[in-house]
């Protein structure tokens, strides 16, 4: 075979895969694990945008769960009856993107200058502000509902049909999960393709370029300010878009889902799956969605297979064995699970 | 001859130190432009001052007839002056074409839209940034390392490359801070070789060095600074004879 028939066949073997995936893994294991799978789809989306950000560009965001809230709330005002609005999701998904993006900038311009720590913690207080406004906006005029949140929003539909009831197709019933997983998954790879290109090109060098050393990268003539700038508002939209359909898919947000735990998650499926590296960070995303969710409903039978009782709770259990296990992979594998070549080697020159 | 780069006056403060007071220099297109000077005579700073890395406290730089502006690096190097680091700043964790291809940077402008839809004005402009970065390796002498991660180039070839990086955003002015520092003899010889070829090549070339006799064998003219002020300014040969200079450099009065 030569190279470009191997390529088909790898990319023909993966749309197999993907495609057939949740009927799998529903018929195997029911369709809460195929819900599952659409919030790891949902996570790759986010941990991509975030990658853009830590991964290529450098800059620490700890609050980039923010644009995710962003992209959920306009969503939910634009499609609920809470303001009587029922736009359709193909309207609003590119418009959170934007607005997401606005954000980006709102939050990058006043850290232009920060590196490192800093910044971590700006954009950690910046991420804080968001869900506090969504907690107390109820007052003096109602526009998020505060802490009760947003119920009732529409479902994502597509050409009329909305994607959270069941359709038949030639008498295959093929449930809401189902087509949510796949309206997930195409964007998900739209996102990739969108990472991949945006890597190999005059841009992306110019973010690895500040992330490696930003007065060498001006003195390239990099306007290093819009750079930044555009780094932020990119991976903003990618969490604007995750939020919208985070929105559609749950019909209900409030600002519970939107604390600084789900910063750190997001950061940590980068971080433990390769920084900059695409497909580690895939990896991230879907080991970290879907190993706690093994683990909430695998800890409490097995506890009472082995000692007759559940001894630990699995919820603590589960954030117990979380720690443990990122504490390991950073000690043996630093640069993460799946790393690029360029970090891989970095990290093993560091270690001897 | 014409003036490329007009200092008038340039002065820099640090707190109570004054780094610079008052200089003020003429770089002539085409010529090797030297600048020596003993240890914290603030060779450096002007250099930052005249790239935009520090923003000046008084005066005024002309380049190519217009005013340069003020703190804005990547300005400067577009309006054409590129420069070297004494501490060689390179993207470390990117191979040696990655490098040269960033500094292209400021003379393309392929966008996000660009990027992502790989339009045929993009491909090509992709396409003539490899190919670009592949000729100036290969004039820097260092073609066959364009795979390799910049970090793991020998010393002498990391500043071919720096060099490298620099004429890759096309200036009038290639400022080299000290490029033959911790260089061995015959590294130090190879490197004369290639600035006189950049002159060669019509690339006006500002150069702070420490090796007296590389500078007073390449440069044209050469500007001494001591204490932040510009106590010389003339060929070589003249300068070498300047009573002031020896007193900078020797520490006292030579009968």
């Amino acid at each position: 075979m030569d190279q470009k028939t191997k390529a088909y066949a790898g990319t023909f073997l993966i749309a197999a895969v993907l495609a057939v995936a949740p009927f799998a893994v529903g018929g195997a294991f029911g369709n809460t694990w195929v819900r599952v799978l659409d919030y790891a789809a949902l996570y790759i989306i986010l941990a991509l945008g975030l990658n853009i950000v830590v991964g290529f560009a450098g800059l620490l965001d700890l609050g980039y769960i923010a644009f995710y809230a962003v992209g959920a709330y306009l969503y939910a005002l634009l499609a609920s009856p809470h303001f009587g609005l029922h736009w359709p999701a193909w309207a609003i998904l590119p418009l959170g993107a934007c607005v997401a993006g606005l954000f980006g900038v709102l939050l990058g311009a006043p850290t232009l200058r920060l590196r490192g720590d800093y910044l971590a913690i700006v954009t950690l207080g910046f991420g804080e502000i968001i869900r506090i406004f969504m907690n107390n906006l109820n007052a003096p005029i109602n526009i998020t509902n505060g802490p009760k949140g947003i119920a009732r929003i529409d479902a994502i539909s597509i050409a009329g049909q909305p994607l959270s009831k069941a359709i038949e197709i030639a008498g295959l019933k093929i449930p809401g999960v189902y087509l949510y997983y796949y309206l997930f998954v195409v964007l998900a790879l739209g996102i990739v393709f969108v990472s991949i290109r945006l890597q190999d090109s005059r841009i992306g060098r110019a973010w690895v370029a500040i992330r490696e050393d930003e007065i060498a990268a001006k003195a390239c003539g990099i306007d290093t300010r819009n750079v930044k700038l555009l780094a932020f508002a990119m991976g903003a939209s990618f969490g604007g878009v995750a939020g919208g359909l985070f929105a559609g898919f749950q019909e209900f947000v409030s600002p519970e889902s939107f604390g600084l735990m789900e910063s750190v998650m997001v950061l940590c499926m980068v971080v433990l799956g390769g920084m900059g590296h695409i497909p580690g960070v895939i990896l991230g995303g879907l080991l970290l969605t879907v190993l706690p969710e093994a683990f909430r409903h695998g800890a409490g039978p097995a506890q009472q297979a082995l000692f007759g009782k559940v001894l630990l709770d699995p919820e603590s259990l589960r954030m117990l064995l979380f720690g443990i296990a990122l504490i390991a992979v950073m000690l043996y594998r630093p640069a993460g699970l799946w790393p690029d070549a360029r970090h891989r080697r970095e990290m093993a020159e560091k270690k001897s | 001859m014409s003036a490329l780069l007009e200092a008038r006056g340039v002065g820099k403060k640090f707190g109570g130190v004054q780094a610079l007071k008052d200089v003020t220099l003429t770089i002539n297109a085409g010529e090797i432009y030297g600048l020596i000077g003993p240890n914290g005579a603030g060779k450096t700073t002007f250099f930052n001052v005249l790239t935009g890395l520090y923003t000046r406290d008084g005066g005024e730089v002309l380049f190519a007839g217009s005013p340069l502006r003020l703190g804005s690096p990547h300005e400067v190097t577009r309006a054409g002056i590129a420069r070297t680091f004494q501490n060689i700043r390179l993207f470390g964790n990117m191979t040696a074409r990655e490098n040269v291809m960033v500094g292209r940077h400021a003379r393309t402008g392929a966008g996000v839209l660009g990027a992502v839809f790989r339009s045929a004005a993009a491909r090509a402009e992709e396409a003539a940034i490899r190919r670009r970065a592949d000729e100036l390796l290969h004039y820097v002498g260092i073609a066959d390392r364009g795979d390799d991660l910049a970090r793991h180039l020998s010393y002498g070839d990391q500043r071919r490359l720096e060099i490298a990086r620099a004429l890759a955003t096309e200036p009038k002015l290639l400022a080299l801070d000290e490029p033959a520092a911790g260089m061995n003899a015959t590294e130090t010889a190879a490197l004369r070789v290639l600035v006189e070829g950049l002159r060669a090549d019509g690339v006006t070339v500002l150069l702070i060095e420490h090796d007296v006799k590389l500078v007073m064998g390449l440069c044209d003219r050469v500007a001494v600074l001591d204490y932040g002020e510009k106590i010389a300014e003339d060929v070589p040969a003249a300068v070498q004879k300047n009573p002031k200079v020896i007193e900078a450099y020797l520490g006292g009065s030579v009968a």
